[in-house]
């Protein structure tokens, strides 16, 4: 019988012949962790007393750094620390790093065929570049660390397939909600969810990410999309080493299959408590206070140019803080080469460096007591971006800034 | 992993999120009895104050749904619960506890809070209010991490 993508990787990696259902102790090519999840990896690898597994290891630290308070910067001295001391070289620290998936991408680790693991649930973002890349948790990081493999369950595939031309305004981030309105945020758990068709090879990298990123909201354990020529374009800048391209067999066993139809994908907002709780932009006008743009979703380069498109020569409502927050450096460094910034600081928008920050409610934009939020961001669980009266709504970064341009959830076309 | 586990269950409701069980905010330590002490604060402020060892969690479907913070699963152990029961577990969720040595059964049971509850795992038997609940054993590959009581001593014992 034919493999899907995922049991190929899987097999590979474990050096055995497995399918969906079983469990392997796999070869991990990266194991990556942040600030949060980080210490506690290091305690549990130093608990076991092996060497690290030096070249597999990256650290990133983004949820709270630059340090909002004297415990974070305890818990990112630890990160740290453990990087100096152990002479591991992909330590990306502040000026350098940003949220630790875009960098994962970016600095060229993920790659066709790769097994990576993260200690953070978004890692299923790598999908995007046809990598099979999972979310761990810290202890299983640390473990990692010293024997450089670690068991996995081989997931079943749900195979999504989008065809057609999608309409005008519809971005990455509709997508990905219009799935999530399907599976529910349960509906993929423990799968990998394998996304194909025609709207999907028109779609750019950098939306396929968003996409793979919100796989995540509805259970998946990994995402993965074929590798095409914009794929291979965005890995000859930036990729390390060599590569495997691996692809579904025709004959391969779907745990099940969706399909849709790009006419029917329309540009949406998640409407709290739960990224599966979908509904048509045209029928959510809610005031709001903030309105944020950036993460491991859409914190892009493009993200940003779209924001900046929209709000270009304008002002946003004076009820509003408007929050860009690009999802690296390296995202910081090309949005200020391009003036955008000048264009988002002009419109009276709060431009930062990269940081998680407040996507997480951590820092530099908590919401506080009945404060409604949109955001370019994935979650908008009771009390994410703070206070737990705040309520979050999620959209595309077109969305978000045409909505702080109009002090409510707004379409671009308003503008 | 005790054979045998008694104590007063705590219901919960369905999409226990991470969040939830322990907000993003008090992540700047992994100190369980610090951690505990804001169980589900949102939710029920008094919750985690009511709580003994050895008490039993009962939940829905998808419980630990969210982040991949193991803080979650520290949370739950530095309250001293020493198994938590739900119809369905969020993927990371699980991994982290039985990576962590902490029992999870996945099963739905009818109970309120308060009720009294004798678990099996040998025969994989939960008694509760005079009824009874039979469970699906783990595969023996989750089993040898619970019993080696987490993952750290089973790759230790079993030199990966
Ligand atoms: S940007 Fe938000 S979702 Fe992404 S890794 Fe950071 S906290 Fe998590």
């Amino acid at each position: 019988m034919g493999k899907t993508a995922v049991e190929k990787v899987f097999s590979k990696k474990s050096h055995t012949d497995s399918y969906a259902g079983d469990y392997v102790v796999a070869d991990v090519d990266y194991v990556m962790v942040n600030d949060i999840t980080g210490p506690i990896a290091v305690d549990a690898f130093n608990s076991i007393g092996n060497a690290p597994v030096r070249d597999k290891i990256v650290i990133i630290p983004d949820h709270f750094v630059p340090p909002k308070d004297i415990k974070s910067a305890i818990q990112y001295r630890k990160v740290k620390d453990f990087a100096l001391n152990n002479g591991i070289e992909n330590f990306f620290d502040i000026g350098n790093g940003g949220v630790c998936h875009q960098v994962m991408m970016e600095k060229g680790f993920a790659a066709p065929g790769r097994l990576i693991a993260g200690a953070d649930s978004h890692t299923n973002t790598y999908g995007a570049l046809s990598s099979i890349s999972v979310g761990i948790g810290s202890t299983e990081a640390g473990v990692i660390f010293a024997t450089g493999k670690m068991w996995f369950k081989v997931p079943e595939t749900i195979k999504i397939n989008i065809n057609g031309k999608l309409k005008k305004g519809v971005e990455g981030k509709d997508v990905a909600l219009k799935v999530l309105s399907i599976t529910g945020h349960d509906g993929a758990t423990y799968k990998c969810m394998e996304f194909s068709g025609t709207a999907i090879s028109s779609l750019p990298v950098n939306e396929r990410m968003t996409i793979a990123n919100m796989t995540t909201e509805a259970g998946a354990k990994c995402s993965f999309f074929d590798t095409d020529d914009k794929t291979i374009e965005y890995l000859n800048k930036r990729v390390r080493g060599d590569y495997e391209i691996v692809k579904s067999d025709a004959d391969a066993h779907y745990e099940s299959i969706i399909n849709i139809d790009a006419d029917d994908i329309e540009p949406s907002v998640a409407v709290p408590n739960s990224p599966a709780n979908v509904k048509p932009l045209s029928e959510v006008r809610v005031e709001i206070d903030q309105a944020y743009i950036g993460s491991c979703t859409n914190g892009r380069i493009e993200d940003i140019r779209k924001a900046a498109e929209i709000l270009k020569g304008r002002k946003i409502n004076k009820r509003v803080r408007l929050m860009v927050v690009p999802a690296s450096q390296e995202v910081y460094n090309q949005a200020l080469r391009e003036g955008l910034i000048d264009i988002i600081v002009n419109a009276g928008g709060y431009f930062s460096g990269t940081t998680c920050g407040a996507c997480l409610g951590g820092y530099m934009g908590v919401l506080g007591p009945g404060e409604v939020c949109i955001s370019s961001t994935n979650r908008n669980f009771i009390g994410r971006m703070g206070d737990k009266t705040s309520k979050v709504y999620l959209a595309n970064p077109s969305v978000v800034a045409a909505s702080a341009i109009l002090g409510r959830i707004a379409s671009p076309e308003e503008i | 992993m005790n054979d045998r586990i008694t104590g007063n269950v705590w219901v919960l409701g369905d999409d226990i999120d991470t969040d939830q069980i322990i907000p993003a905010r008090y992540l700047v330590t992994s100190d369980e009895k610090e951690l505990a002490k804001h169980f589900m604060e949102y939710t029920d402020p008094e919750l985690a104050g009511k709580i003994k060892p050895g008490d039993v969690i009962i939940a829905g479907k998808n419980f630990g749904s969210g982040s991949s913070r193991e803080h979650a699963v520290l949370t739950i152990k530095g309250l001293g619960i020493s198994c938590v029961i739900a119809e369905s577990f969020a993927r990371i969720f699980f991994r982290n506890a039985i990576n962590l040595g902490m029992p999870l059964i996945e099963a739905k049971i009818n109970a309120n809070s308060g009720d009294k509850i004798s678990i099996d795992f040998n025969d994989s038997v939960i008694l509760i209010n005079n009824k009874k609940y039979t469970f699906k054993k783990y595969p023996d590959f989750l089993k040898n991490i619970i019993n080696a009581g987490g993952l750290i001593n089973y790759v230790r014992e079993y030199k990966w």
